[in-house]
């Protein structure tokens, strides 16, 4: 046994944890419900996500919680007592987080 | 007066049922929990491609107003709700404030994130619909 | 030595889980006994009376009666109990089933082989390792009730195990050091005569100490004394990434754990 260098992917599913918590629910309403129920308009919403803080607050909502599913799925996993042999788990999650990532920086700075 | 060691008798190990999360309601609230972050994590995905899809205002509508996308969030928002509760309500376990020999009540600190929770859902609603409304 | 003399027609079924290895070291079976039943009875007095008037052959352990001792932990009805808190009348006039404490390896009947425990126990360092050594003409330790109330939940644990058996990540892996060793960890790391934090985080802070735990927080709801393990173990996974990204910070405060969890 030796002291675990887990803090830093606990930190980043806490860090998740709490940006989902307190604002996935209404990101969520906002996405999905409030064109179609026309509380918004598209074009509105469309303009509003170009806006830099809007870019900020969805790199936050896309990289945060991609790192909250990871942690928490590989743990989900072997809870359900699916047994990961290989160790290949913890690898592929962190690495789709971090892809998801890097991937939202791109997007969201040529938008 | 020495004895000669006793044979240590076989134990018995008891298996553990693949559906042990299912024998107990505790258990199987705990794994909807843990679920619950693969919502989480979709979301966050289907946040990536909006906006990988946000440079061409037709695909971005077309994305917003899809009836498939639409059931989507119909699916995962009790889902991610359900993560915001019992997250909130395992804060104050993580969260130890002390006041002298007294912690600060677990009661008050979950209900004051509800109420921040809460309310900070209200403000960007009411941000968004007046940038953004109809 | 039951526990009331008054005379009852009332009876209560206890099946009990029985393995005997001196005749079939392969299987269990159970076997039902038919006990009085008294108001104030336990299940312990129960087994106390099975033992002594119907079958002598039934092994388990006990010592105290009163809760304090952690000896007479097992299943009542597939909850983890201390049998002398588990009361007939919550039960009566259902059977009542006595399984020994889950996920350990059963010795014989309802004797559970903790030796797994013990040895985390020492692995943990669960004692007082004082920041400086002290003359007896020095005096005693001086702490104030805030310092005391620091750690004096998690200082209330029994050692009855009732936590291991209502953790999910423990009956997966039986080298999980557990609620109960964790918890006390955190009761001598957050003393403040303690100073071997640094010493603990080696076990405690391992990938088979804390960060093995998925917060069921089932392990709380059983503990009789009301320690909290799984508050302690949340509180140590803070108190560990902030060591560590001290650690990692160059020309940071290289701050031990110690100074953290005053």
């Amino acid at each position: 046994m030796a002291k675990s260098n887990e803090p830093i992917w606990w930190s980043l599913f806490s860090a998740g944890g709490v940006v989902a918590a307190f604002f996935l629910p209404i990101t969520m309403i906002l996405t999905g419900f409030a064109v179609p129920a026309e509380l918004i308009s598209e074009n509105g919403l469309y303009d509003l996500l170009h806006h830099w803080l809007t870019r900020v607050y969805l790199f936050l909502m896309i990289s945060l919680p991609l790192f909250h599913w990871a942690h928490r799925f590989r743990f989900a996993v072997a809870d359900l007592g699916l047994k990961d042999k290989s160790g290949m788990l913890p690898v592929a999650v962190y690495l789709a987080a971090i892809v998801g990532t890097i991937l939202a920086l791109v997007f969201l700075i040529r938008l | 007066m020495d004895q000669p060691a006793a044979e240590k008798s076989k134990e018995y190990i008891r298996p553990l049922p693949g559906n042990w999360w299912m024998k107990k309601k505790a258990y199987s609230l705990f794994m909807l929990r843990e679920l619950t972050c693969v919502f989480v994590g979709g979301y966050a995905l289907y946040l990536l491609i909006l906006v990988a899809r946000a440079t061409d205002q037709a695909a971005f509508n077309a994305m917003v107003n899809s009836p498939g996308i639409i059931v989507l969030h119909v699916i995962a928002l009790p889902m991610v709700i359900y993560h915001s509760i019992t997250w909130i309500n395992l804060t104050p376990k993580v969260l130890i404030i002390w006041r002298g020999e007294e912690r600060v009540s677990s009661t008050l600190i979950a209900a004051v994130h509800h109420a921040g929770w809460i309310v900070l859902s209200i403000v960007i609603f009411v941000i968004v619909r007046a940038i953004a409304g109809t | 030595m039951a526990a009331s003399d008054t005379e009852t027609d009332k009876t209560v079924t206890l099946e009990v889980f029985r393995f005997q290895p001196e005749e079939n070291d392969e299987e269990h079976h159970f076997d039902r006994y038919e006990v009085p039943y008294h108001e104030d009875w336990v299940v312990l007095d129960a087994l106390n009376h099975i033992k002594d008037e119907i079958d002598g052959t039934l092994s388990y352990r006990w010592s105290c009666r009163m809760g304090v001792c952690g000896s007479c932990g097992m299943m009542v009805n597939g909850e983890a109990k201390l049998t002398c808190a588990a009361f007939l009348r919550d039960y009566y006039p259902e059977p009542i089933r006595v399984e020994p404490l889950d996920y350990f390896p059963v010795i014989r009947d309802l004797v559970i082989n903790m030796d797994g425990f013990m040895e985390k126990l020492g692995e943990v360092k669960a004692w007082l390792i004082p920041k400086e050594e002290r003359d007896v003409s020095q005096g005693e330790y001086r702490q104030s009730p805030a310092e005391l109330a620091h750690y004096k939940q998690y200082s209330m644990c029994i050692n009855c195990m009732l936590c291991y058996s209502a953790c999910p990540v423990f009956a997966h892996n039986p080298d999980f050091v557990g609620p109960a060793a964790i918890a006390l960890a955190q009761r001598y790391n957050l003393d403040s005569r303690d100073g071997a934090a640094d010493e603990r985080a080696e076990v405690v802070f391992s990938e088979e100490g804390i960060w093995g735990c998925t917060f069921v927080g089932e392990c709380s709801k059983v503990c009789p004394k009301n320690v909290d393990p799984a508050g302690a173990i949340q509180q140590a996974k803070v108190t560990a990434t902030m060591d560590w990204y001290r650690n990692i910070v160059p020309f940071g405060t290289r701050k031990s754990t110690e100074t953290e969890s005053q």
